[in-house]
C-alpha cells in the first residue's frame, strides 16, 4: 500500500450531505474488474451534463479545483454500497485525503486499505476548513503531527486510530502483517472452535 | 461475583476474537464469507500477485447474480463486460478451488437469499461478504456485515479481518401489524426515524413481540435495510422459528452435530438486563404501509402523507437536502404521495425477492390487472424461489395482471444489466435504495413493500394496499 504522511493541497468544497457511493461511483461502471483507472467515472453523473459534456457547476470542473487532492465533504459521506471502486476512483483522481463530520462506516474502513486518510472532525473547525476550501486555499494535513494547517487558522488537531494511523505512515500491507505476526493465534483460535464448534468445520 | 449481562452482539464479537490491539480494534476471526462477480475479482487479483492461497476454501461460496441477466439465461451473456466477470468468478474460484454456484445451478440467485436457503448461514457465525446488504444475514443471529474487496482478500487469505466492537442499538418493536403492513413497512420507518447515519457505529437488535411473531423471511427484510440507518450490521435472536426454517437444509448441520449445534444456538440471545447504548421503540399498530418520496432511504412518509415543504424544514442544511431530493425526484413540496404517477414496478431484490414477498404481491395482483401506463418485471431472488413461485402459480398471477417473469438475480435494484430505468422514469419499487441514478442514470425510485408495489403497479400511481385487500 502506499504511504501517506503529509499532503499540502487545495481542497474541494462538498458539502451535501449524504452523498452514497452510487454517486461517487455508478453502478452501471461496475462491471469493469481492474481497480485502476477508474477517476474518469468518478461522480460520473454529477460531472456530465446530459449531452455527456462537462457540468459546469460541479466543483470538481472548476478549474480553481482541478487536481484537487483534499475534498471537505458533508455528513455521511460514501454512505450505502460497499464497493472499493469509490474510494479507487478517488484515488485515481488523485484525491487521497476526505475532510468531515461522518463517514459511511464501510467506504471509510476501504479508504484506510488504499493509502487515503479519512478524518472526521466535530462540526464547528469542519465548518472553518469548508470556509477555507470554498476561498481556495491549500490545506497541509500531517499525519505525523495529527493537525490540519491553512492560511490564517490555528492547526486542527484530529484523531485516527493509532494501528490505521501507523499503517498508513508505513504503508503497511495488512495481510502480510497478520500472516506473519498472527498465524499461530489465528490457529489457535482455530484449533479451540473447531473442539467446541465441530459443526463449523464439517466440510474443511 | 455474577457475570454482567451481555448484549448478543457483544457474545457473537467476544467469541470470535483471536487477539485484541492495543487501539481498541480486535482481529476478528470470521467464519463464512460469500463471494459475488463484482466485489471479488480484485481480491483474488491481489491474492493471485502476492502467490497467496485460500486458508479455508470450504468456508467460502461464491455465485454470481447482480451483473446477471434475467431473461434468455439459455444463452451466452450478451454485454460482453457482464459475460467477462461472470466468466471471472468461474475462473478465480476454480483456480483457488472455491465453490461456484453457476448461473445455469437450480440454486443460483442473489447472494444474500441463497445463503439462507442453503443453510449457508448459521447461528453464531461471523458472515462477511463485499456486499453492504449482508447485514441481511444477522436475521438468523449471525454477526454479519459488508465489507469492501481489500477486506475480501484479507478474509481469504487469513480468514480474519481487524475490526472494531460496535456500540448496541436495539431497536423493540412491539404490537401487531395491521393488514397490509409488513417488515418493509417496519425497516422503512425505522430507517425514517432514525436517519441515514443515525445508527453509524451501532449493531441494531431488533427485538419485542413484532419481531417474536416474524418469520424468517420478514425478518431477513428488517435486517437486511440496517445498513440504510447506517448499521453495518442488524441482529435478531434466533429462536424457534430460525431453528425449523434450518433444518434440513442442504448446508446445516445433521445429525448428532445439528443437535450439538442447537444447544449453542439457544444459548444466543441477549441476557437480561443487559446494557444497550441506545434504545428506539417502534409501536407496530400505530405503522401505516410506507414509501419514500426522496433520494435517500430514510426520507419517507405513511402512504397517506405528502412530500415535505422545504421551507418548514429545521435548518438550512436539512431545507437543502430536502430541495435537492424533490428537485431530482420531480416532485413539488406537499405533493400527496398517492397522486404521484408511476412508469414502472420492479418487485425482486435481496430485500424482497423471497417466496413470501411474491405471495404477497400476488394476492393484490390476482384477478387485477396493473395500469396501461406502467410496466413492470418480477425477479425472483433465487433459482428456489423462482420454482416455489411456479409451483404455486404465482407467475400466471404475474403475467395476467400484465408484468414480465423473469429469472433470478439483484436486476432492477442495482441496474447493473440491461434491467434499467429510463432518465426520468419513475418506479415503485421494493429493492433497498432511491438513491440518484441507482435504478440507472436520471431514473426516479419510490422505495415500497411487495404488498404496496403490487397495488400502486394497479393504481398506476403509489397506492395504499390497504385498498385492495
Amino acid at each position: 500500500m502506499e504511504k501517506f504522511q503529509r499532503l499540502i493541497s487545495r481542497a474541494a468544497p462538498m458539502p451535501n450531505a449524504d452523498i452514497d457511493t452510487d454517486i461517487i461511483f455508478p453502478a452501471r461502471f461496475l462491471l469493469i474488474t481492474e481497480k485502476t483507472g477508474l477517476g474518469r467515472y468518478a461522480f460520473y453523473d454529477w460531472r456530465h451534463s446530459a449531452d455527456g459534456g462537462d457540468a459546469p457547476q460541479f466543483v470538481l470542473n472548476e478549474p480553481a479545483y482541478s487536481g484537487a487532492k483534499i475534498l471537505v465533504c458533508g455528513d455521511n459521506f460514501g454512505c450505502g454500497s460497499s464497493r472499493e471502486q469509490a474510494p479507487w476512483a478517488l484515488r485515481d483522481l488523485g484525491v487521497t485525503c476526505l475532510i468531515s463530520t461522518s463517514f459511511g462506516e464501510i467506504f471509510r474502513a476501504n479508504c484506510f486499505k488504499n493509502g487515503m486518510l479519512p478524518i472526521v472532525l466535530p462540526p464547528a473547525p469542519w465548518a472553518e476548513l469548508l470556509r477555507l476550501a470554498n476561498e481556495g486555499g491549500e490545506l497541509d494535513v500531517d499525519l505525523l503531527g495529527c493537525t490540519i494547517s491553512g492560511p490564517d487558522i490555528a492547526p486542527i488537531p484530529f484523531d485516527v486510530e493509532p494501528s490505521r494511523r501507523e499503517a498508513l505512515l508505513e504503508g503497511w500491507d495488512e495481510i502480510a502483517i497478520a500472516l506473519r505476526k498472527d498465524a499461530e493465534a489465528i490457529a489457535a483460535f482455530e484449533d479451540r472452535q473447531r473442539a467446541n464448534q465441530p459443526w463449523l468445520y464439517e466440510r474443511d | 461475583m455474577a457475570q454482567i449481562p451481555q448484549t448478543l452482539y457483544d457474545k457473537l464479537w467476544a467469541s470470535h476474537v483471536v487477539r485484541d490491539y492495543d487501539d481498541g480494534q480486535s482481529l476478528l476471526y470470521i467464519d463464512r464469507q460469500l463471494l459475488h462477480e463484482v466485489s471479488s475479482p480484485q481480491a483474488f487479483e491481489g491474492m493471485r500477485a502476492n502467490g497467496r492461497a485460500v486458508r479455508r476454501p470450504a468456508a467460502q461460496l461464491a455465485v454470481a447474480d447482480h451483473a446477471v441477466p434475467t431473461h434468455d439465461r439459455d444463452r451466452p451473456i450478451a454485454d460482453p463486460l457482464a459475460r467477462k466477470q461472470v466468466a471471472l468468478l468461474a475462473s478465480n474460484t476454480a483456480e483457488f478451488g472455491l465453490r461456484n454456484i453457476a448461473l445455469t445451478d437450480p440454486a443460483q440467485g442473489i447472494v444474500h437469499v441463497i445463503g439462507p436457503e442453503l443453510g449457508f448461514t448459521q447461528p453464531g457465525m461471523t458472515l462477511v461478504c463485499g456486499d453492504s446488504h449482508t447485514s441481511t444475514h444477522g436475521a438468523f443471529g449471525a454477526l454479519a456485515f459488508g465489507i469492501g474487496s481489500s477486506e475480501c482478500e484479507m478474509v481469504l487469505a487469513t480468514q480474519t479481518l481487524r475490526q472494531r466492537r460496535a456500540k448496541n442499538l436495539n431497536v423493540r418493536i412491539d404490537g401487531d401489524l395491521g393488514p397490509g403492513v409488513s417488515a418493509k413497512d417496519i425497516i422503512l420507518a425505522i430507517v425514517g426515524e432514525l436517519g441515514t447515519a443515525g445508527a453509524t457505529g451501532f449493531a441494531i437488535e431488533y427485538s419485542g413481540s413484532t419481531v417474536t411473531a416474524l418469520s424468517m423471511e420478514a425478518r431477513l427484510t428488517l435486517c437486511n435495510m440496517s445498513i440504510e440507518a447506517g448499521a453495518r450490521t442488524g441482529l435478531v435472536a434466533p429462536d424457534e422459528t430460525t431453528f425449523a426454517y434450518l433444518q434440513g437444509r442442504p448446508l446445516a448441520p445433521k445429525g448428532e452435530m445439528w443437535g450439538s449445534a442447537l444447544a449453542y444456538w439457544r444459548s444466543l440471545s441477549s441476557d437480561e438486563g443487559a446494557a444497550f447504548d441506545k434504545v428506539v421503540q417502534i409501536d407496530a399498530d400505530a405503522l401505516a404501509p410506507q414509501a419514500t418520496w426522496g433520494t435517500s432511504p430514510d426520507q419517507s412518509s405513511a402512504v397517506s402523507g405528502a412530500t415535505p415543504d422545504p421551507g418548514a424544514a429545521t435548518s438550512y442544511a436539512a431545507r437543502l437536502r430536502i430541495e435537492r431530493a424533490l428537485d431530482y425526484m420531480g416532485l413539488a413540496p406537499k405533493t400527496l404521495l398517492r397522486d404521484v404517477a408511476i412508469d414502472r414496478v420492479f418487485i425482486g431484490s435481496c430485500t424482497n425477492g423471497r417466496i413470501e414477498d411474491l405471495r404477497s404481491a400476488a394476492a393484490v395482483l390476482k384477478g387485477r390487472k396493473i395500469a396501461s401506463t406502467v410496466a413492470g418485471i418480477v425477479v425472483p431472488g433465487s433459482g428456489a424461489v423462482k420454482r416455489q413461485a411456479e409451483a404455486e402459480g404465482l407467475d400466471a398471477i404475474f403475467k395476467e395482471a400484465g408484468l414480465e417473469w423473469r429469472d433470478a438475480g439483484c436486476s432492477l435494484c442495482v441496474a447493473m444489466n440491461d434491467d434499467r430505468l429510463a432518465p426520468g422514469q419513475r418506479c415503485a419499487s421494493t429493492s433497498n435504495r432511491n438513491f440518484e441514478g441507482r435504478q440507472g442514470q436520471g431514473a426516479r425510485t419510490h422505495l415500497m413493500s411487495p404488498a404496496s408495489a403490487a397495488a400502486s403497479a394497479v393504481a398506476g400511481r403509489i397506492a395504499d394496499v390497504r385498498d385492495y385487500l
